[in-house]
């Protein structure tokens, strides 16, 4: 690995890989894919999957031919929890980063110290490429422990080689404190939090314009519209860039804006980036909406083939006026599955029907409607009443307030409660329709 | 004899067009609605109806799927002059009966005090204590 630097002048973390052409990202694309699908035949998990259907590592002889290999889903790391996905021993890892499992089984990334020190480039060389050197102060102030933002980010400011603070996530007054006693120059946060840092300065008379140094934001890990981006830049006087990661592929560092702010560069010296119809699973053209499905190609422990993010999204371009002709990809734009993704907590329909169903006053029909109001995601779930049990508001009002709590401590925020007649919600065919994201991010 | 009225008591949802899918019902079985008020919250409210048939109603809009609860309340008639209601009222309040929810029609020249209380035991000692005028099923016959 390469740990030396480049001068300060320079736009590049690692010139030799950010600027290749597209000729020369396909020809180390093709010899890196090869080299992980036969790494990948250490992993039980893709050794059978590859048996079943009679593919051999040597069978993949072009980019194109990447299209043979099955796609990876979340169920499959489910269903291999906790380590039927290595490929390696377990004696190589020195890392372990695992999702909450709010729905069932939950999922086990593991990372050899080659992989941890390349996540750490990667996160580096995002930041350099929106202008942050050695000399600047980075704050992370987003969660730590398994939610990958906090030490994915850690790591990446630290090789960079800035003076990184491990802020975490809450108490703004302290974080605020940080910013102007420390100079920070550079602060990682989700959307939401930095609006909520940007109150709290106001309430102590801290103008972020005068008062700090802050030059760079990244926010990432929650959808957000590009209105809510420029909002963010209004209020705090500086550029916030887009970070796009998935503990599945490292972390954060897996694709990020440049000073163009047009679309995230993805890094396809480590990801293979493809977007397929969600319904067919073929490839879309470029510009089309599809979902994201990623191949990574550096990793040791556990590359993941063909992985299906269930992320919407499509392809901006391939070539930017920063040099980079890594792929332009446009934020996301919503999930291919049901899982919501509300200030940055995951949150799938089955745990609010899981609650509502303790209910006996309650009907089985429910709909949940996502709403952006002053620029936070909100949430009404609206419930059929089972029998009309009281003909007196405050024993109704007291129901709604006991549903709220209880929907409050699964999801940890809390949603606006509607009761309904029964009868009221539609009733689909089939399927039934349990969320409407009327949020304008995805419009 | 029986002391108390049934109400019926009809949960809707605060939006256009759902009154009137209630009315057409009582409308089709031919049940006239002697009083009716509707108090609303944002999101829903309650329609309270005292009609010809409470119970035929009742089975009716049930089987309509219509959340319907019936409701005992209770109706005193007074003197329709000024004074007779904070009269009534304040012998209740004396007594420190609280009204969840009260409303008021003129039925045969007379005024009829609806009302549903926290103790209606309680209240009917006092109705019964006063002398005042307490309605039922029978006074109701249209």
């Amino acid at each position: 690995m390469n740990n030396s630097f480049p001068k300060d002048t320079c736009p590049y973390f690692n010139e030799k890989m950010e600027t290749m052409s597209r000729t020369e990202i396909e020809v180390l694309q093709l010899e890196r894919l090869q080299a992980t699908v036969r790494h990948c035949m250490n992993s039980p998990f893709y050794k059978n999957r590859f048996e079943e259907i009679g593919l051999k590592p040597e069978d993949i002889k072009t980019l194109d031919d990447i299209r043979r290999i099955p796609f990876t889903t979340k169920q499959d790391l489910r269903d291999t929890y906790p380590f039927g996905m290595a490929s390696v021993p377990l004696r190589e890892c020195t890392r372990l980063h695992s999702s909450s499992g709010t729905t069932g089984t939950p999922t086990v990334i593991l990372h050899t110290q080659k992989d941890l020190e390349e996540w750490a480039a990667q996160v580096a060389r995002n930041l350099w490429m929106v202008g942050l050197r050695p000399d600047d102060v980075f704050q992370n102030s987003s969660g730590y422990g398994m939610f990958t933002g906090g030490l994915g980010f850690q790591y990446g400011a630290e090789r960079l080689g800035m003076l990184t603070i491990p802020a975490a996530a809450g108490n703004s007054i302290r974080q605020i404190k940080f910013i102007t006693d420390f100079g920070t120059t550079a602060l990682h946060a989700v959307p939401s939090y930095v609006t909520r840092l940007y109150e709290v300065m106001q309430s102590m008379g801290v103008n972020p314009r005068k008062d700090t140094k802050l030059k760079v934001l990244a926010i990432g890990a929650e959808p957000h519209s590009e209105e809510q981006r420029r909002r963010i830049e209004e209020m705090m006087g500086v550029k916030a860039y887009n970070s796009f990661g998935m503990s599945e592929m490292c972390g954060p560092g897996v694709g990020f804006e440049c000073q163009e702010q047009n679309g995230l560069h993805f890094w396809e010296d480590y990801y293979i980036v493809e977007i397929v119809d969600p319904e067919t699973l073929e490839p879309v053209p470029d510009g089309e909406v599809g979902e994201l499905v990623l191949t990574s190609l550096c990793r040791e422990a556990m590359p993941l083939l063909r992985y299906r993010t269930r992320d919407l999204t499509r392809v901006l371009g391939r070539t930017c006026p920063c040099g980079r002709n890594h792929v332009r990809i446009d934020r996301m734009r919503g999930r291919s599955d049901d899982m919501m993704v509300l200030r940055g907590v995951n949150i799938f329909p089955i745990q609010i029907e899981k609650i509502l169903m303790t209910f006996p006053e309650l009907a089985n029909n429910y709909l949940i409607t996502l709403t952006t109001d002053e620029d936070n995601d909100n949430m009404t779930v609206e419930v059929e009443l089972e029998e009309l049990f009281t003909d007196d508001y405050r024993r109704l009002q007291n129901l709604t307030n006991r549903i709220q709590r209880a929907l409050k401590d699964e999801i940890l925020l809390t949603p606006h409660v509607k009761l309904l007649p029964k009868g009221t919600l539609p009733v689909s065919e089939g399927k039934a329709v349990r969320v409407v994201d009327k949020r304008t991010v995805y419009q | 004899m029986n002391n108390t009225l049934k109400q019926l008591s009809i949960f809707i949802e605060n939006k256009s067009g759902t009154l009137i899918k209630v009315l057409e019902l009582f409308s089709k079985a031919r049940i006239q609605i002697i009083a009716s008020t509707i108090a609303d919250t944002q999101d829903y409210g309650i329609y309270r109806v005292l009609c010809s048939a409470p119970c035929e109603a009742y089975t009716i809009l049930k089987e309509h799927g219509i959340n319907v609860q019936l409701t005992d309340v209770l109706a005193i008639a007074i003197e329709d002059e000024p004074g007779h209601a904070a009269l009534a009222i304040s012998a209740l309040s004396e007594a420190e009966v609280n009204i969840l929810y009260m409303y008021s029609f003129l039925w045969k020249g007379r005024g009829v005090l609806v009302m549903r209380t926290d103790e209606s035991d309680k209240a009917l000692e006092v109705i019964a204590k006063k002398d005042m005028d307490l309605l039922n099923e029978d006074d109701f016959i249209i």
